[in-house]
């Protein structure tokens, strides 16, 4: 009985380690594709995030030093996306892919000129990484039934990204319900029209969309490289953008069923991990794959508008022009 | 007036080579930035892509991939639809042709060639029928549905190459090796039956269906009928309905020919040079067919000329890693990268001022 | 023509207090105040230009303060443009703007916001998918945090709604109100932000008269609370009910400005149309004989319900043109598409030489009317009736790509592609005669001309065509018109729509007018007059007396 309950939390450990990066670009997505710009350079960024991270860590020796440099570099990007998309109303399919292709070249290329290493910045270690922490009392409340060994394996233990990814969620959906800046944004990927006429400029908010949405890639992107592991590899992003891009459509671009949809994900992850050669009695080895699959054909199933409907904001992907 | 039309020079060849300048001028800032000189890696470069006739093998080979990678993003682009899922569908046309090879093995490859033909088209079309077709008749829009696409071919290719396709004591997720009938000829070997000497490259006859496939892309794009009509459905949708032409059939044959172009990728890897299946063969040369359509305007001879481009960068830049320590094939990614950029989300900044240019010149030509 | 000074009108009624019945009196400010008081807006040589296009000549406007003033002119005169470099959502290219007396710079929608002014736009300016408040507030937020202010919006809502009978629940979502009501919410944003001059935009276009006359008493309301009103319509009946002064544009120019009172529908008719330079076709009577198209009872509604063709019944004969009349946008575009297969139908049916061809849910294809002998060329030839980036060879044969005299078995035969659309260039006079030049290279007359041999070389029983002139010039219009009484003397039939009332008098053997979807009139070529015809596109019913 333990046994199980140790493995149910460890299961839900896994999930918010796997969940939170996914969050923050779900939500990241959100925020632009809200304002009508579409982004699938959600994985481009964060694995510019990643390298900035991991190399503003490993020459400085600080962690937080590296989240503000992933921050400003994965923010540089959205910027371009922005200038592209919004300035010179450029396609915003090619434009995320273009960041996607273009970040996946840099980093390894930037690593061996500075490190040597090929495609890997240096391994990070001590202050240079965000650890787990435990919690105050993890180990004085351990012996209380269940609330102990959930407080202990699931609530404490984790970096601090997790903490603050768990913060921003609420402050991301007052920010979008909440407040001045939400409501143009709400309105501004619905109907750019409405939004020109009443005096607010088009161009501003768009551009102050992607601003929030790269800060938020770049925080995901730290996460990889230096709380989730020790530093930069290639490729670590790993398709996470387009997970969490498939999660912001599964949520229908609303932060909660987001949230929920990348717990559902992350959870889909945590369980094929579980589950590799694990016979289930009476049903015998289900193939991982099979779960891994899950999250995309159930997102196609969405798309097609057979469970459901999933309606993007109206504008997005359209460039905004003044009609006549 | 509205109408932005530039002389055929300007658009297929000034633009692109704008384009392409700013995109190797960046690049080379980043060389610069990484110490060292833009020159020597240019000519280490070009000297890895040319150097020997084994060399330009491995170019050609590579543009043999781009061209199918990039025939098929254009020919969606000619039906007004953005195909992501060149890598997906490119994956399942190396199964297909991998399928055949391990099916019909002990024949000869003349006869498994056509076969293996078939089957990639036949993989590649099915991994984008449904994209396209949920577009016409869900409107799910096929960006999305082939990037998820695509990860369900990852998926599906890892369940078979881990599970059921693996060669028998096997580590890595591969298949066993085709016997002889799998193996495509390979070019130094033809042109040694003309008492030809080259290097050894990987360069095998798939080039020669690459070109044959381009030139019949185009006589279907610009001579059929159902090539007008996609064509039509891709520049106007009221128009193409005013002549009697219903977009969601255009729309799903513009999709299926694309994905059956993509997987003819599969061919030239799988038959052509590793004779195997192996997990991760299409290395992103769905996605650089991306960038590949967009160099070459999404006209088919345009695409050969960018694949080659390509295939230039790819092979030069794989050689500039052994000559130049610190560089890798990334520096390719990386133009790749900004070539989609320059040619793509950012084509108005040059375009602009260019039809500016050219209207003050009728303007001046009228007065 | 222009009587620019103001006259004093006729009745001195004196102001009204805000809340007086609106049924009471006419009540009309005094006019002498209108005289002597600074103009609330002065525009003074706006000029402006899309592409080719004057949209604006050279406009100069006095519009008094508390005033209700209307701007009057056919589709596509300025209105609309003049409006919207009022509220800086499009930028003069020359001109002045003064608001009460002040030279006043607006570059932006915030700039005219500040300065007190409000549109309604035709196309209402509303977020679907919020609810009314969040549409009232946005850009009037105010605080960062909208809570506040929220309350406070819903406080000064029920205070307005009150005052001026526009009643709206402030939580439903806009995209499930009646269009009538989403007009409301549009004028309660307006009155949110504190707007002097309010700019209505076509509003009537949307609503029932019932609905109509509800927005006339809020408007008079608005004016008796000092606000000044703008009302851009084409309807005279609106202008003589409501307004105290009336603008007529035409040509992006004002065409006079007078005072209601002073004037009547068939001037402002007279003046809105215009004396054109007519270029009659010589033609003889014509000869119909027996009907090829047959229409009964017709309704088309578009994708939200809303009837665009309603209950139309006409016949056109072999050997005769029938034109249809009216302004644009009220139901000719629809019909002539329903006719060409393009739209389903709701109601009714169409036949033709006396079978029935089309029924609600058993509609025919475009390509089932083209083989049935039907033709069409589109009002919009650049949106449908070719693709600008095809060669003009292809788009000479859009329609009949299929067609066996293009193809071979697997390939099109380039060569007769090439040498049917130099056949038709030749024909056609289009020129430069280059059919490998791209469709969108050729000049607009070039371009129908193209359009127009495409469909007339068929040889159709019935042709329809949609503006045949509209953006082409005069050497082309004379030409495009005798090849259309050609075709009637070989014995077909056309019908032809037409926003140019000179079009309709030289060609047509008959004419209808439609205004909002219905047949207001019918008229022979020899009882038609621009008189007649115009005010019945004006909506005056009857036979122009």
């Amino acid at each position: 009985m333990a046994e199980a309950l140790i493995f149910v939390l460890l299961m839900i450990d896994a999930t918010i380690r796997v969940a939170a990066p996914l969050v923050l670009a779900a939500f990241a997505g959100m925020v632009a594709e809200r304002s009508g710009v579409i982004d699938i350079g959600l994985e481009g960024k964060m694995l510019a995030g990643a390298f900035a991270a991991a190399t503003a860590a490993a020459m400085t020796g600080s962690a937080w030093l590296g989240l503000i440099a992933a921050i400003l570099v994965s923010i540089a990007f959205a910027m371009l996306h922005a200038y592209a998309c919004v300035t010179h109303n450029g396609n915003q399919v090619v434009s995320g892919m273009a960041i996607n292709i273009l970040v996946a070249g840099l980093g390894p290329t930037l690593a061996i000129a500075w490190f040597g290493l090929a495609g890997q910045t240096p391994n990070l270690e001590g202050p240079a990484r965000f650890a787990g922490f435990a919690l105050p009392g993890a180990d004085v409340l351990e012996a209380l039934p269940l609330a102990g060994p959930l407080y202990k394996e699931v609530i404490s233990g984790h970096n601090i990204l997790v903490y603050l990814t768990v913060a921003l969620i609420p402050v991301v959906a007052v920010l979008i319900y909440k407040t001045r800046f939400g409501l143009r944004l709400r309105a501004v990927g619905e109907n750019p029209h409405a939004v020109d006429t009443a005096g607010i400029s088009v161009a501003q908010l768009r551009y102050l969309a992607m601003a929030v949405n790269g800060a938020l890639c770049g925080i995901a992107g730290a996460y990889l490289s230096t709380a989730a592991a020790a530093g930069f590899v290639r490729d670590m992003s790993a398709g996470k953008g387009y997970l969490a891009l498939a999660a912001m459509i599964f949520g229908k671009w609303k932060p909660v069923p987001t949230v929920l949809a990348c717990l559902l994900f992350a959870f889909a992850d945590a369980l094929q991990i579980r589950l590799q050669g694990v016979a289930i009695p009476g049903i015998g080895e289900i193939p991982v794959q099979a779960i891994q699959a899950l999250p995309y054909i159930l997102t196609v199933v969405l798309l097609a508008g057979f469970v459901g409907k999933a309606v993007a904001p109206k504008s997005s992907g359209i460039p905004y022009v003044k009609d006549r | 007036m509205k109408d932005e039309a530039l002389p055929a020079w300007v658009e297929y060849f000034a633009i692109p080579g704008i384009n392409l300048l700013m995109a190797l001028i960046i690049a080379g800032l980043v060389v610069v930035f990484m110490g060292e000189s833009p020159w020597v890696a240019l000519g280490a470069l070009l000297g890895g892509a040319f150097g020997s006739l084994e060399q330009f093998g491995y170019t050609l080979f590579y543009t043999t991939s781009f061209i199918f990678t990039g025939l098929a993003v254009a020919v969606a682009f000619h039906c007004g639809l953005f195909n992501i899922g060149g890598e997906g569908q490119a994956m399942m046309g190396g199964l297909g042709v991998t399928l055949v090879c391990l099916g019909y093995d002990g024949t000869s490859w003349p006869l498994l060639f056509p076969l293996a033909v078939m089957g990639a088209i036949a993989f590649g079309a099915l991994w984008s029928f449904l994209p396209g077709y949920l577009q016409a008749t869900r409107g799910s829009h096929t960006v999305i549905t082939t990037i998820m696409f695509n990860f369900l071919a990852a998926i599906l290719l890892n369940y078979l190459l881990v599970e059921v396709l693996i060669a028998p004591g096997q580590q890595s997720p591969q298949t066993i090796r085709f016997d002889e009938a799998g193996h495509l000829p390979f070019a130094h070997d033809l042109l040694r039956g003309f008492g030809l000497e080259t290097g050894r490259s990987p360069l095998n006859i798939t080039f020669l269906l690459a070109l044959a496939v381009a030139g019949l892309v185009w006589l279907f794009l610009w001579r059929t009928r159902w090539g007008y009509e996609m064509r039509a459905v891709g520049q106007s949708e009221p128009a193409a309905r005013y002549g009697g032409i219903s977009p969601g059939p255009m729309i799903v044959m513009a999709m299926v020919i694309s994905g059956a172009l993509a997987g003819l990728m599969g061919v030239n890897e799988v038959m052509g040079s590793q004779h195997r299946l192996v997990l991760g063969f299409t290395a992103g040369f769905g996605f650089a067919g991306i960038a590949v359509a967009l160099m070459g305007r999404n006209h088919p001879f345009g695409v050969v000329l960018a694949a080659l481009l390509f295939g230039v960068l790819y092979q030069g830049g794989s050689e500039l890693a052994f000559e130049i320590p610190t560089f890798t094939s990334d520096v390719v990614v990386v133009i790749q990268g900004l070539v989609i950029l320059f040619c793509g989300a950012l084509e108005n900044i040059f375009r602009k001022p260019i039809v500016r240019i050219f209207e003050i010149r009728r303007l001046l030509r009228e007065l | 023509m222009s009587t620019e000074a103001p006259q004093p009108s006729k009745d001195g009624a004196g102001e009204d207090g805000p809340f007086k019945g609106p049924s009471a009196i006419e009540d009309r400010l005094p006019s002498e105040l209108l005289a002597i008081a600074t103009p609330a807006i002065e525009l003074q040589g706006i000029d402006k230009r899309f592409g080719t296009v004057h949209a604006n000549r050279a406009v100069d406007l006095k519009i008094g303060r508390a005033s209700i003033h209307g701007i009057v002119g056919e589709n596509g005169a300025g209105k609309s443009t003049l409006m919207k470099i009022l509220y800086g959502y499009y930028q003069a290219d020359k001109g002045r703007i003064l608001i009460d007396g002040r030279e006043t710079r607006i570059a932006r929608p915030s700039q005219a916001i500040k300065a007190g002014i409000g549109m309604v736009h035709q196309h209402f300016m509303l977020v679907d998918n919020f609810t009314v408040l969040e549409n009232l507030m946005l850009g009037a937020e105010g605080a960062f945090w909208i809570r506040g202010s929220f309350n406070n919006a819903r406080g000064v809502l029920s205070q307005v709604s009150w005052e001026y009978g526009l009643e709206v629940d402030p939580d439903a979502v806009v995209g499930d109100l009646p269009v009538g009501v989403q007009q409301r919410v549009e004028i309660l944003k307006i009155l949110f932000r504190g707007a002097e001059i309010i700019v209505l935009d076509e509003p009537t276009a949307v609503l029932t008269p019932q609905e109509t006359q509800e927005l006339f008493k809020i408007l008079k309301r608005l004016r008796a609370e000092g606000k000044t009103v703008v009302l851009i319509t084409h309807k005279l009946q609106e202008v003589m009910e409501v307004t105290d002064r009336v603008t007529v544009m035409r040509d992006g120019a004002v065409a006079g400005t007078l005072n209601t009172a002073d004037t009547n529908k068939r001037e402002l008719a007279e003046l809105m149309v215009g004396r054109r330079v007519v270029l009659r076709v010589e033609k003889t009577r014509a000869t119909p004989g027996r009907p090829c198209l047959e229409v009964d009872q017709l309704t088309v509604r578009d994708e939200s319900g809303t009837a665009r063709v309603e209950d139309i019944t006409l016949a056109v004969h072999e050997g005769e043109i029938l034109g249809i009349a009216g302004v644009s946008g009220n139901g000719q575009s629809e019909l002539i598409e329903a006719l060409a297969g393009l739209r389903r139908i709701d109601a009714g049916s169409i036949r033709l030489r006396g079978q029935v061809v089309a029924l609600p849910n058993a509609e025919l294809s475009p390509a089932d009317m083209r083989n049935l002998g039907v033709t069409h060329v589109p009002e919009d030839r650049l949106k449908m009736g070719l693709i600008s980036a095809f060669d003009a060879s292809e788009s000479a044969i859009l329609g009949y790509q299929g067609d066996r005299a293009y193809n071979g078995p697997l390939l099109s035969d380039r060569g007769k592609i090439v040498n049917h659309c130099a056949d038709l260039m030749q024909k056609f006079d289009v020129r430069p005669p280059e059919p490998q030049w791209r469709s969108g290279a050729f000049s607009g007359g070039n371009q129908q001309k193209l359009v127009l041999a495409r469909e007339i070389e068929r040889d159709p029983i019935l042709l329809l065509v949609g503006q045949p002139t509209r953006g082409v010039d005069v050497g082309a219009i004379e030409f495009i018109h005798q090849r259309l009484i050609e075709m009637r003397d070989a014995g077909k039939a056309i019908l032809l729509v037409s926003a140019e009332l000179d079009e309709i008098l030289g060609l047509a053997d008959r004419v209808v007018v439609m205004f909002e979807g219905k047949i207001v009139g019918e008229l022979t070529a020899e009882e038609a007059s621009p008189k007649k015809i115009g005010l019945m596109m004006a909506g005056v019913v009857g036979n122009g007396s």
